[in-house]
């Protein structure tokens, strides 16, 4: 077992784990966050797509301990309470989610982009998303949901 | 996973050390991501995991004139394909990086990583090893510089001893020269199924001059393979379509590929044919107005 101290969603956490486990699995089973999924469990369908101090990541295929003294955001951590994060309503009045098993996913992998590029191209938004793989929508209205998300908006709202 | 017991390097010494106490059962851990998907499949289960992320003393870009372009071991492809300066005088290295895999992947794997797990599928590696790289090999008491294309041995094997780390890729700087990487694959994203980088450097005195060339194939190989054969056809020769054709066919005669789910051998063949004639051609463009 080895000592684990990080920050999971603004919030100071302490564990003791085995060592073989992923930061996907540490998420999911130890803290209880389940929006983090392993898919394929390879680091190709892009379910376990977390932010690292801000960069997207697939958690399935990092050890936990590699996080360690790390700032970890999850779809869990983008809201406030009830006030959704800009790019969480956009995928609502997109409706870019059938079964939703893709979507934390891709949200985390969208805002990662949308913060190192306010402004993308759709050929930016496809190419950053190029790691995480959707089996019922098609793409169309996930791309359209972030390229919505207009930062101007996003910038009063950090104010 | 299996079961393995973690320890953390703070300093390459303390990482070289550890590797040489528990020699073959121990592997050096970078981004992981190849290694850990690995484990998880049980391909490789190492007893002692040497974790050397951490050691920030071997993550940086560095460019001189003189003496070139020098990236430490543990920096990340994203850090490459992001770089000012590695865009300006390399741009073949970049433009390879922003097609590796997915971002994610590239925000935390690492480019000594990818060299040492040698798959054969690494875009990576040929396109080092076209732009003329070598390698820093740091052990506990040893450091040596190896030319890139003699550091792998086979596919997934490299000439690294128990105790070594990668620590620094050097690129050598090249006046007209300039080169290009390209692969074919199935979808975004997938393992080359074949991959060719070419670096072509052209006579200062005579532009249409071919002085030096590098063809370098990937995925059609248990390791990056040089055509020397359709190389030497051109060095020296004034670059034209009809040579250009030749030496294409003649480089898709010296790989193996095997036939599998991605394409049969012959499919393989004349895919590697045309990304070679393809990328002479854009390296030749590339070299006349770097």
């Amino acid at each position: 077992m080895e000592n684990l101290s990080l920050t999971v969603n603004g919030e100071h956490i302490t564990a003791e784990i085995n060592p073989g486990t992923t930061l996907q699995k540490f998420l999911y089973d130890n803290l209880g966050l389940t929006g983090t999924k392993e898919g394929c469990g390879e680091g190709l369908c892009g379910c376990c797509t977390v932010r690292v101090d801000g960069k997207a990541v697939k958690s399935c295929i990092i050890l936990a301990l590699q996080a360690r003294g790390k700032n970890v955001q999850t779809i869990e951590g983008l809201a406030e309470g009830e006030k959704l994060d800009l790019i969480q309503e956009a995928f609502l009045d997109n409706g870019a989610f059938q079964c939703g098993y893709c979507t934390p996913g891709m949200i985390m992998a969208g805002k990662a982009h949308l913060d190192e590029n306010p402004n993308p191209s759709e050929k930016d938004v496809r190419h950053a998303l190029s790691g995480n793989l959707c089996r019922c929508t098609g793409y169309h209205k996930i791309v359209k949901a972030i390229l919505s998300v207009d930062q101007k908006k996003v910038m009063d709202f950090k104010k | 996973m299996d079961n393995f017991k973690y320890f953390p390097a703070k300093d390459v010494t303390e990482a070289c050390a550890l590797l040489a106490r528990y020699g073959e059962e121990a592997k050096a851990l970078s981004g992981g991501q190849s290694l850990v998907s690995m484990m998880k499949e049980k391909f490789i289960s190492p007893s002692y995991i040497i974790d050397i992320k951490g050691i920030s003393d071997l993550d940086y870009i560095r460019y001189t004139k003189d003496d070139g372009l020098r990236i430490g071991g543990l920096t990340t492809h994203r850090s490459v394909e992001k770089s000012d300066i590695i865009r300006e005088k390399f741009f073949m290295l970049a433009e390879m990086e922003y097609t590796l895999a997915s971002v994610a992947v590239r925000n935390w794997g690492t480019v000594g990583g990818n060299l040492c797990s040698a798959d054969p599928a690494s875009d990576l590696a040929p396109t080092l090893i076209a732009l003329g790289a070598e390698v820093t090999l740091t052990g506990v008491d040893t450091e040596r510089v190896v030319r890139l294309e003699e550091f792998f041995v086979d596919s997934f094997e490299t000439i690294l001893n128990e105790d070594e780390i990668l620590t620094e890729i050097h690129v050598p700087n090249a006046i007209m020269s300039g080169g290009i990487h390209t692969k074919f694959a199935r979808r975004a994203t997938d393992l080359a199924v074949v991959s060719v980088a070419t670096y072509l450097t052209l006579d200062v005195s005579n532009h249409d001059l071919c002085k030096d060339i590098r063809i370098v194939m990937g995925s059609v190989d248990p390791i990056p393979s040089r055509s020397k054969r359709a190389e030497e056809l051109i060095k020296g020769q004034k670059i034209n379509d009809v040579l250009i054709e030749k030496a294409a066919q003649i480089a898709s005669e010296d790989i193996q590929p095997t036939t599998d789910l991605n394409g049969t051998e012959e499919f393989k063949r004349d895919i590697a044919r045309v990304l070679v004639q393809r990328t002479i051609k854009e390296a030749a463009v590339r070299a006349r107005t770097l």
